[in-house]
């Protein structure tokens, strides 16, 4: 039908733009990963070959596991990450369904008030933040983290759940208000699970911001027992500067963990993406 | 007339979201905003008014800083503007492509960046780039242009730019999903009327596709201003507090971290950053309200 679209010139131009622009787009992750596998000579004498048998060296991963506690710097993140999340989408899904399902007086304004932190970064704050976590002792700990990006990805989601919940049917609810459930059965048994696909959209746009954050890590809870994976590996990178495979290693040990949530997710984050909910 | 009755059930689904954002969120905020109108003076807090504003706008070695990280961040924004959100746009057209096959093979690849840690994408770049590895002089050799490397990080003439452009690699997967996903939601009728016109290939992009994804081009392009002027882990990984070389790499997040935690022998000033933390907030603010009032309202929105 369209010539102008079926151009096999066209589309071997389309093909050679893109698969250049992935190739500029992997190539360092490549190189790190590749790289974290060779002995120090290999690593400077042949930058760009894959680890054979005579190159093949753990030595920079040996290092790792010696020095810096990768496991519980990844089991803080991991805490960090998910009840940040627990709460983002539990807080959320309740205020959303306020907002979406009730008439009350100052539902707009409160509406408003909550969509402010969409724009503004919770960052402006952190002299003040800082402070309170000192005065309610919970600098240092794993909470105070916790406490900040909940408080940073509960405007978003009430954003995008509330336009969810607007679309569940009203009959439904209706339905379980003849039989008497009460408010609380009925969000909690019938309505949460017909928006289960926005939440899991609102959880994987908190979740990597919230896994890579440095900034709060770095300022609220920067001691050895509280570091998350990304303040770790910037501090022991720092300490390791000079061990090339060390630092090598260190990073591939950062990559992976994304690169599998990645895969695991990358449906869901397109989809979610694409699907307009941050329109 | 009977009183009305409180509805508890409302009370408990909003009060933890708006508690816990009031608290961490909204207060500190404000109390920052107060804070930047104190200081300390032996040891106890006293109310200066605009003083530390004045100190930061107008002192020789405040405002020589100041003005310095603010012009850096003016740039840093102004290469994402001009290279990650047209590489993005035009990714995202090719992607949009009826019948290109691997599209989503892409797609995915092209966004694992993205999802990466500024400490990773820091440091990888730094070890790229570094002439002890010789990754990039030997590359620039191979297609004969090894005349062009010098150790850019180092070099305060090409730091920022190169940062900059470390970090456009970085985020050109967001103006591309978000491109895309307008791009797909055209549909195939206008693009048909735009066929039997004559308008095909880039002229169809140009005069068909460009006007009706404009408003998701000022999304991204609000974005990236928020973004970009609170940006701060990729230059404190790479050349640390200090933004080196000479603070040439400098911009309003290292220096409101570098001054609110003081650095080598100056010490911490929670008041001074506060004052930053200030200035950050109102240039953020009308950013936003360029955006909402002066581009959002009058962007022509087509129905579609």
């Amino acid at each position: 039908m369209h010539r102008a679209r079926k151009n096999p010139f066209n589309t071997m131009g389309m093909h050679g733009a893109l698969i250049l622009y992935t190739l500029i787009a992997l190539f360092p992750v490549f190189v790190i990963l590749v790289n974290s596998f060779k002995a120090r000579k290999a690593i400077f004498r042949e930058p760009l070959a894959l680890p054979d048998s005579e190159s093949f060296s753990l030595i920079g991963y040996q290092t790792v596991m010696r020095q810096g506690d990768f496991f519980l710097y990844f089991q803080n993140s991991m805490i960090v990450t998910v009840a940040s999340l627990f709460f983002i989408l539990l807080f959320g899904a309740m205020a959303a369904y306020a907002l979406a399902e009730y008439r009350f007086k100052g539902n707009l304004l409160l509406g408003l008030y909550l969509a402010l932190g969409i724009m503004i970064p919770i960052r402006i704050g952190t002299v003040a933040i800082l402070e309170m976590m000192v005065a309610t002792g919970l600098v240092n700990t794993l909470w105070a983290l916790i406490l900040v990006y909940t408080a940073q990805g509960l405007p978003l989601a009430v954003f995008i759940l509330s336009e969810f919940m607007r679309q569940v049917s009203d009959d439904l609810k209706n339905a379980g208000r003849v039989d008497g459930l009460s408010e609380y059965t009925i969000f909690f048994r019938l309505v949460l699970p017909l928006v289960r696909p926005a939440m899991a959209t609102v959880a994987v746009f908190n979740m990597i911001p919230i896994w890579n954050d440095l900034w709060f890590p770095l300022i609220l809870a920067p001691s050895e027992e509280t570091k998350t994976l990304t303040l770790g590996s910037q501090v022991f990178i720092g300490q390791f500067v000079t061990d090339w495979n060390a630092v090598l290693s260190a990073l591939s040990m950062a990559i992976l963990p994304v690169l599998i949530l990645y895969v695991i997710f990358s449906r869901q984050l397109i989809r979610g993406i694409t699907s307009g909910a941050v329109k | 007339m009977s009183v009305p009755r409180i509805r508890w059930h409302i009370i408990v689904f909003l009060a933890p979201a708006v508690l816990v954002y009031t608290a961490v969120m909204i207060f500190p905020l404000f109390n920052t905003l107060r804070l930047a109108l104190y200081s300390e003076v032996e040891q106890a807090r006293v109310f200066v008014g605009l003083e530390n504003f004045r100190t930061l706008f107008f002192d020789p070695i405040w405002s020589e800083q100041f003005w310095n990280a603010l012009g850096n961040n003016f740039w840093f924004f102004l290469i994402h503007m001009l290279v990650q959100n047209p590489i993005g746009v035009a990714l995202a057209a090719i992607l949009s492509h009826p019948r290109l096959r691997f599209a989503a093979l892409y797609r995915s690849a092209i966004f694992i960046p993205t999802i990466l840690s500024f400490v990773i994408v820091g440091f990888a770049w730094k070890l790229i780039l570094s002439p002890i590895w010789g990754i990039a002089p030997s590359m620039l050799d191979a297609v004969g242009l090894k005349f062009l490397f010098a150790p850019w990080l180092g070099k305060e003439e090409y730091a920022l730019t190169t940062l900059a452009l470390v970090s456009v690699w970085q985020f050109v997967g967001i103006p591309m999903m978000l491109i895309y996903a307008a791009l797909l939601s055209i549909p195939e009728e206008i693009l048909e009327a735009g066929e039997l016109d004559g308008i095909t290939g880039l002229s169809a992009f140009w005069k068909v596709k460009l006007p009706l994804i404009l408003p998701s081009i000022g999304i991204i392009s609000i974005l990236t201003f928020v973004g970009n002027f609170n940006a701060f882990d990729l230059i404190y990984v790479a050349q640390g507090a200090l933004a080196g070389p000479n603070f040439s790499t400098d911009i309003l997040g290292t220096f409101m971290y570098r001054t609110f935690f003081g650095f080598q022998l100056q010490l911490g000033d929670p008041h001074m950053g506060s004052a930053i933390a200030g200035a950050m907030f109102a240039i953020i603010l009308v950013g936003v309200c360029i955006y909402l009032f002066g581009i959002q309202t009058r962007m022509r929105r087509y129905q579609l």
